[in-house]
């Protein structure tokens, strides 16, 4: 459990750094929640001290998302060699909700899309080279779907993509976007990193040094 | 042990919510927008001051090579051609550099503009200096602007209609709303919703 709230409260640090370059309104809660984090965790101590670790190390909840089984697909896309499963947004939201140990690399991009291509391989690189570490990254297309059998499924192939690719097909993009982040205007690229901690959204694009960079930060 | 657990949840939703809250740059519903000065596909240039008899302005950052924006095209053709003799004519406005974006080059602009027969002005954005002012992030984006004294306020940002795919499909036409809520004299009811458009090049 300390070792949770150590790692919890280093995450908020490191976020404060990445926060230094943004507006100053945001630094002012986030201190004080170290400063409170920081007191909570040393009567944590002292508590530890007193009392036998064993008789609440059973009350750490279990992942509470476990049982509930993903979503079924609105329709699932395929020819010979790939498979999408689409989903409007209500099922595409569980893969933007999972409570384990994974940390979730969600992207957001399209075949048409230039930046969002340029940058696939180094999503495509996080997953393979971090895939023992509990990193698990997801493609969201938001191809339209009449492109989805001639661009998308071909595009898969083509490039051998082997991140887990979702299509979203919710034409009525007002009323999901703000639900994937409220800062989010809806261009793509954009990437939402989160793990049972913590969630950060971004509206850019990367390169494969500065997204390694932000997902260590969610270790 | 669980009221900690708690404490740190509530403190990281706060933290969440202080830096969600942050204002993003560009316009926002009530401000007054700037004019400009910027070079039409019949190589000159207008500004939303030229437009003498209009009550205000449809302005739309939007391109040639984007998805969004061609699916999205006939439905800025017909805006223009049902609101412009009601006072609000479509400013239609290519934020993207060409230098980046070979498909929104000045040259393919004027091809489009004249196979699709625009009756409405298609600007570029030269020095991608007048999109930053606004706060387009992507194409297609609408700023409604309603002409007053005070110069032109914006009246509404964002999408045109509820779905990108099927204009048939539209159950909520986000921008026509607006316009006939102006031109009734009315206040607009859905002021900002939010699209997926491709990102800018600048």
């Amino acid at each position: 459990m300390l070792k949770k709230l150590r790692a919890f409260i280093l995450g908020v640090i490191l976020d404060d750094y990445n926060f230094t370059t943004m507006r100053f309104t945001i630094k002012i809660p986030v201190i004080a929640g170290i400063i409170l984090l920081a007191t909570l965790s040393t009567s944590c101590k002292e508590k530890a001290d007193n009392i036998e670790v064993t008789t609440y190390e059973p009350q750490v909840p279990k992942a509470d998302t476990t049982a509930i089984q993903p979503p079924k697909p609105l329709k699932v896309y395929s020819n010979d060699t790939v498979s999408v499963n689409a989903y409007e947004y209500s099922g595409l939201e569980y893969y933007l909700k999972q409570k384990n140990d994974t940390t979730y690399v969600v992207n957001f991009w399209a075949t048409w899309c230039v930046p969002c291509v340029e940058e696939l391989p180094h999503f495509e690189k996080i997953n393979a080279k971090y895939k023992e570490n509990k990193i698990k990254v997801i493609l969201v297309s938001l191809d339209m779907a009449k492109m989805v059998e001639t661009k998308l499924l071909p595009f898969i192939n083509q490039k051998q993509l082997k991140s887990q690719v979702l299509l979203l097909r919710d034409p009525d993009a007002d009323s999901w976007i703000p639900k994937v982040d409220s800062t989010w205007s809806g261009a793509i690229p954009a990437t939402l990193i989160y793990n049972k901690d913590m969630r950060k959204f971004y509206e850019r694009s990367f390169t494969y040094d500065e997204l390694e960079k932000e997902i260590s930060n969610f270790k | 042990m669980k009221t900690i657990k708690f404490l740190a949840m509530f403190v990281a939703i706060g933290a969440l919510a202080a830096f969600k809250s942050v204002a993003p740059v560009g316009y926002k519903v009530g401000d007054i927008a700037t004019d400009f000065s910027l070079k039409n596909v019949d190589g000159k240039n207008v500004s939303l001051k030229d437009f003498k008899s209009a009550k205000g302005y449809i302005v739309v950052f939007t391109c040639n090579h984007c998805p969004y924006a061609q699916a999205y095209e006939d439905r800025i053709i017909a805006l223009d051609k049902k609101y412009k003799s009601q006072g609000y004519p479509v400013i239609a406005i290519n934020p993207n550099n060409p230098e980046k974006q070979k498909d929104d080059s000045f040259a393919k602009m004027q091809e489009r503009a004249k196979d699709k027969k625009f009756a409405f002005p298609y600007l570029l954005d030269e020095g991608q200096k007048i999109f930053p002012q606004y706060g387009a992030t992507k194409t297609p984006h609408v700023y409604i602007l309603q002409k007053t004294a005070k110069g032109n306020v914006v009246k509404y940002i964002g999408a045109i209609d509820d779905n990108y795919e099927d204009a048939a499909a539209v159950k909520q036409k986000y921008v026509e709303n607006a316009v006939d809520a102006l031109v009734k004299g009315k206040e607009v009811t859905v002021k900002e919703t939010k699209a997926i458009g491709c990102s800018i090049k600048a």
